[in-house]
Parts: C-alpha cells; structure tokens; sequence
C-alpha cells in the first residue's frame, strides 16, 4: 500500500497545522478576513483545523469604505450562515475626512484606509497574532516572507532580520506588544487557490464570476462604476462589458478582467491558461519600485 | 481520448508534490537555472516577461540574454547590492507534479538561509560550473544537503555550452566529484548527474540534441517522475499532540499532524511521557471520519479511554517507541548574529513541545569545507557543531537521520525571543544520563548472571510500557 498526498491535500495539512498551531501558543489571536476567495479559502481552513469544534478566533474585516458593494453583502450574509463572530473596523477619522481612491489618489487612501486602519484595529483590540492569506506566489517581496513573521512594536517588517523558519517547528515567541503575522496559505498558488475552492465547494464572491457589468476604462484599468461616488464624468462614459475580477478590492483600485468564464470549471481553465499575473488588476503595485515591499515595512499585509 | 474540463481537473488536483533547493551562486548560473523552468513550464507571466526584459536592459548581467537572475532578486536591496539576501519561494506545476523552489544564496556567510531553505526539501540541486568543475563550493553544499537529509541530489554541471558539449569534461566532473563523496563520512542515497546549460536551454526541459552521449533524463523529467512517497517515515507513529478539542462535554479529540507512519482506528496506542495506554476510537476530520490517516496529515484522534493527555505529549504504537530523555547529542547550526552564550537558559522548540534547555558542551566544529572535525569554543554565526543539551522536561525523539520531524528542534534566545539555532538529533547522550540517575549493581544484591537475560527482558517492557527508560549495562 502506497501512502502519498495530493498536492492539495498536502497544503491543506500544512495550512491546518499552522493555524492549530496560532490557537494553541498565541493568547488572542485574529484572523483578517478580506473577503476575497483566499480569505474564503483560508477562513475554510480554520473551520477545517477545530471541526467538529468552534473557531476559537474572530474573523475581522478591516473595511475601507471602498469594497465592491457585492463584497459587503456577501461578507455579512457569510458570517451569519456560518455563525462566525465577525469584528468590522475602519479609520473612522480618515472616513470622516473623506478620504478616497478618486480625491486622495491610490497612495494616500491606501495607507489611510487600509494600513493605519489596520494597525489602529490591532492596536485597539490587543491581538498578539493576525492571519492574513497573502500567498507568496503573488508578488516578489511576499515570496520572501516567512510564515510567522514578525512585527516589532511598531507593526514593521524587517525583510533583513527575520527569523530562520525550518520544518514545521514555528517560533512563536514575542514580548509585549509586538505581534506576529501569520499567513498559512504561503505555499498555495493562485491556481491551487482556485482548485480548491472547486473541490470544496467554497462559496465566493459572485464578482469572481464573469458577467456583463458597467465599466469605465481609467489609465488601462477596467473599473466597475459600482455607486455615484465616482464622478459623474466618468460615470457616464460606463459600458456594459462581459467581465470577471481575479482579485477584490477597493473598486476604484481593482481592475476587471475581459472573460467568459461564468462557471468555476471555466475560471480555473482560464487560469491554467491565461498569460497575465493577477496583480496586474491591481492599482497599488505600481505606485513606486519596490512598492509592496515599502508598503509592507510600514505594516500593511 | 480527450478529457472533459471536470475529469481533467480531478486528475489535475490529484498531482502530488515535490519541494526542491536549488543551492549555487549566481554565477554557476542558479537564477538562469530557475528563469528557465518557470519560463519553459509556462509559468511566467507575459507581463512579469516584459518587466523582466525591461528591468534585463536597464541593470541586467546577462548580455543580450534575458536576465533570469532578476526574477528572484525581489528585495530592493537584493538589486541594489546585486546579491540575494535570503530564501525565495518559487512556484510551478506541470502535468505531472506541483513544484515549490526554495532559492537559496550559495555564500558562505548564508549557510543560514540555505539550511532554512533546504529543510522541508526533498530534493536539491547542486550547480557547478562546466568550465570550474567541483569547487570548494560544491562540497559545502554536498555536506548541507546531506545534513539535512535531503535524499535525492542533482548535480547539474551546468554552461556545457562553454566547454563545447564535451563528453570527457562532464565525464571528468562527475568521477571527481564521486571520488570526493566516497572519501566523506556522509552519504547521498540517490545522486544523478546531469549535463546542462540553463541559458540555452539543453537538458533543462527537453534532452539537447548537442549532447547525444548523455543517455540520462533531461533535468524536468527527472524532476517530474523522482519517486518522493517513500521518503517520509510510515514505519514508526509519532503524533504529537498540538491541541486538544473538548467541543462539549461528550468529545475529547487531539487535533495534530501525523510526523510519521500510520494510525488505523483501533490501534493500540501509547500517550508518551505517561505511557499510559488506550485505543484509537476514532479519526475525525471535518470531512467525515476515517479509517486510516497518515503522515503529514492533520488529523483529530479520539481515544477509548479517558487518559491525561495534553499539548506536547506524544500519541506512538506501544512496539515502536521513540527514545523518552532530557539529554541529546544534535548537530547544530548557528543562526544568530550573537554568538552562543551557554549560561543562558534557551527555549527548545521541539513538535510540539517547548521547554527550557542548556547547551551542556560543544564537542567540536565542522569544517564545511573540508568535512574536518575541529577543536572549538563555543558557537557563532554559520558554524556547524556537535553539541549536547540538556532539557528540563523529558522529549520524545529519533534520530533525525530516520525521522526529519521528530530528530529536528530549534532553540530560542530567552531575550530577544531570536531563533538562535537549529539542531538535528544524532542520539540520545547516554554518558550524561547515567551521570545523574541512580546505577542499581545486581552483584550487589547476590542476582546471579544467568538472570540478566530476564531482567533485561523485563526492564525493556516496563520502559515500554511507561517511558521510564533502564538501561542494562554489562560490567
């Protein structure tokens, strides 16, 4: 008899190891929950790691006021089917300033909404561990990044210094007040990612799925006209496009992709097939050389 | 026979996995080498291509070549400085296999990042260049891997192209490079050697028509069809416990990945240090109970009997214990930028179990170069040394060489909370043991010899049974 895992069987061991790993050694622990199909992916896990048990974490959703309205929708109806405790936060001062994608440009609203938005949420509810689920095959700097990796006081990374990580033997040692993040899907790929959420059957947000939606083309980009916060200029230039999102954000900064693929069969033809990374729907990533990398320094995910 | 998109997929998600080192310097070629297996397997992106040709022009090494180096320099740094500061994990599948490249430097003051690299790795690559053959270089590696326990090694002699495609260099490499390993006191179970160049492309993906003498595999089909289920250990069950699951008052489950070998329901099994016994009642996973699991799969157990059993303890088959003591030998890397300070009192991080520790002696340093045992004091950075330690609670272990999870721990500066140290467990250290329990002499109570062979017998099973190890030394 020859014992052997699939490939998606042996990340998903992985992946419940090391979230066991965070309930057992960290005191209150957090899982961030963005809403996209890794979160959904990852968020499965964790159901997964504690069956037939209860998630001894909460899932938080750091919400920057610019998520596709689908996303809201779906996050909230989620979290009630599946009885998670569900914590939503934002930067209520920035809000309240009216900071935004359209006003503010990409950088500000970023670091803003999303990286002082998070680093205020973490602070405020004293987590000492918080899942994220970056995978490394996502962007160069990520590729580098340990699975428990350490933050100093002041939520930073230090790509220079980080901690030797070997086999499945983690450190999870912090004095107070630093943190650690913890990212159990390190090792999945943008495709595993899609094959799973097949073979489990994980529901996702339906924006995944391609659909004829009003787009306006800004710089390259095909951006859903998803309220009337986007100025009316732009607005009325919106078509209706046949197109799908390989990856959600704020909508402002999350370019569609042109596809037919309305079934999950299709998406992961098409992802066996496509020749553009998916980070390229994404806005952020080029603001500046080695902008990620910036960005995750000063403590974004 | 065409497939239907849903059988292909279900074929598709059932390919197993291979994780892999690549160890060399960028000038074996080693980024060159990567570039091409992502690029000939289709799994880089047009416009990861573009900024590569882009970022090839403006600061590349590589000529008119695209500059493959550059795909795995993520870090500012690393491009400013033109060197790569620490792992990199790469990605990619073909039809037969799921890929995860661990890319490490190959300089000597990174023998860190590569022992972190190579650790779940179960194959490396060792590049030399055609035109230097085996370099002192070459032979650090070989050790690393080998002290990792990496079973399978490729050496691939790469930039054939500049030595013509000739048969007698690459013929020349490989015996001295044979000639080298059978001098050393380690061993590679499985070595293939294979002619390359990764800038044009020989032997990488396809067998190279300008090397007609080589009646090997090219490197991704050997890559794609190594057998890799039987590295992992399925003789010997060791399930570390990592959390305990009490849902309501009728489930007690431990939850844990398998380190080795299998577990069927209804097997006999022993909570160690305890020793007491009971019997799997049942395998729980969200997805239904099983009949059987194996390793390294995560897995919740039930247990007939209501026994004590927490974080840190061990779940094996009675008839196959691991070694239950405080003191080991280990080899052990240094991976701090402080140097040892052995009055300190580290952590050991070993499964699941952390306890306090002491670096009780270090015996002496490896050369990596030379494989020369020496004299030392101490550890520093990059050094590699045998060490004893002791623990303050008991550790259930084997030696790394047959069990890479439960022979493995690291070691945690108590102050700045830094991994300060790897190790890998070569025995339990006896001498040190003894030192401290107490030493019954059977002549002493008038036991005849003709007796020892009973007594032995007995002492064996009540270590067995409770993990309270006698050892029975003859005089």
């Amino acid at each position: 008899m020859s014992y052997s895992l699939s490939h998606l069987k042996a990340l998903e061991a992985e992946s419940i190891h090391i979230i066991r790993e965070v309930a057992a050694e960290f005191r209150n622990p957090v899982m961030l929950y963005s809403i996209g199909k890794d979160s959904s992916v990852m968020v499965r896990l964790a159901e997964k790691a504690f069956a037939p048990g209860k998630v001894p974490f909460p899932l938080m959703h750091i919400d920057s006021k610019w998520k596709f309205r689908e996303m809201i929708e779906f996050r909230d109806n989620y979290a009630k089917e599946y009885n998670w405790n569900l914590i939503v936060e934002y930067n209520k001062k920035a809000y309240e300033e009216g900071v935004g994608p359209f006003t503010h440009g990409s950088k500000v609203h970023t670091d803003l909404m999303k990286t002082q938005a998070l680093l205020q949420a973490l602070k405020k509810h004293g987590f000492d561990a918080a899942f994220g689920g970056a995978r490394r095959d996502e962007e160069k700097s990520r590729a580098k990044e340990r699975i428990f990796s350490f933050r100093n006081e002041f939520q930073q990374w230090d790509p220079k210094n980080q901690r030797p990580e070997l086999w499945d033997v983690y450190n999870t040692r912090i004095n107070e007040g630093e943190s650690i993040r913890v990212f159990p899907l390190s090792n999945w790929t943008e495709l595993d990612v899609w094959q799973y959420i097949r073979m489990e059957n994980i529901p996702i947000v339906p924006l995944y799925y391609a659909k004829e939606r009003p787009i306006v083309e800004l710089n390259g980009n095909l951006i859903l006209a998803d309220d009337d916060r986007m100025p009316e200029e732009l607005r009325r230039q919106a078509k209706m496009r046949m197109v799908r999102f390989r990856t959600l954000g704020c909508y402002p900064l999350t370019g569609a992709v042109e596809s037919e693929a309305d079934t999950i069969e299709k998406i992961v033809e098409e992802m066996m097939t496509t020749t553009k990374s998916e980070r390229t729907t994404r806005v952020i990533d080029f603001d500046q050389e080695g902008s990620m990398e910036q960005k995750k320094r000063e403590g974004y995910f | 026979m065409a497939l239907s998109i849903e059988e292909f997929l279900a074929q598709d998600e059932r390919k197993d996995l291979l994780r892999l080192l690549t160890a060399g310097s960028v000038d074996d070629g080693k980024s060159t080498l990567i570039g091409r297996l992502l690029f000939d397997s289709k799994r880089l992106y047009e416009d990861q291509l573009q900024t590569l040709e882009r970022d090839s022009k403006r600061v590349g090494n590589a000529g008119d070549h695209i500059d493959y180096a550059l795909l795995c320099d993520g870090l500012k740094a690393e491009r400013e400085q033109g060197i790569t500061i620490d792992v990199a994990y790469r990605y990619f599948s073909t039809n037969r296999r799921k890929f995860i490249i661990a890319d490490t430097p190959g300089h000597e003051q990174y023998t860190r990042n590569m022992i972190t690299g190579g650790s779940t790795a179960n194959l490396a690559i060792i590049l030399v260049d055609a035109r230097q053959g085996v370099v002192t270089q070459t032979c650090r590696h070989s050790y690393l891997v080998s002290l990792l326990g990496i079973r399978h090694v490729v050496l691939a002699v790469n930039k054939m192209d500049l030595v013509g495609f000739d048969k007698s260099r690459f013929d020349a490499i490989v015996a001295d490079y044979k000639g080298w390993l059978a001098q050393q006191e380690f061993t590679i179970e499985d070595l293939q050697c294979i002619p390359l160049s990764a800038l044009e492309g020989d032997n990488v993906v396809t067998k190279s028509a300008n090397t007609p003498w080589y009646e090997g595999q090219s490197l991704m089909d050997y890559l794609e069809t190594v057998p890799i289920n039987q590295d992992i250990n399925m003789q010997s069950l060791r399930f570390p416990v990592q959390y305990v699951l009490r849902p309501n008052l009728d489930f007690r489950g431990f939850a844990g990945k398998l380190s080795s070998g299998v577990v069927k329901r209804g097997d006999e099994v022993m909570a160690l240090p305890s020793g007491k016994r009971s019997k799997i009642k049942s395998i729980v996973t969200y997805d239904g109970e099983l009949d059987e699991a194996f390793a390294p799969q995560s897995i919740t157990l039930t247990l007939e009997d209501e026994i004590d059993l927490s974080r840190g303890d061990m779940l094996v088959h009675p008839s196959d214990c691991p070694t239950v003591g405080h003191h080991l030998r280990a080899m052990m890397v240094w991976m701090d930028e402080q140097p040892m300070d052995s009055s300190k009192p580290f952590y050991l991080k070993h499964t699941t179990n952390t306890t306090r520790a002491h670096v009780t002696a270090v015996r002496y340093r490896v050369d990596i170069n030379t494989g020369e045992k020496l004299p030392t004091e101490g550890m520093r950075l990059n050094e590699i040394s045998e060490v004893s330690i002791s623990a303050a609670s008991p550790l259930m272990f084997d030696r790394y060489a047959d069990n890479r999870q439960t022979g493995a721990f690291i070691l945690i500066d108590p102050v700045t909370n830094f991994t300060s140290a790897v190790g890998m467990i070569l025995a339990e250290d006896e001498a040190r043991r003894l030192g401290e329990h107490t030493v019954v002499r059977l002549s002493e109570y008038g036991i005849e010899a003709e007796h020892y062979h009973i007594i032995e017998k007995f002492c064996k099973e009540f270590t067995r049974r409770t993990g309270i190890a006698i050892e029975c030394l003859k005089e």
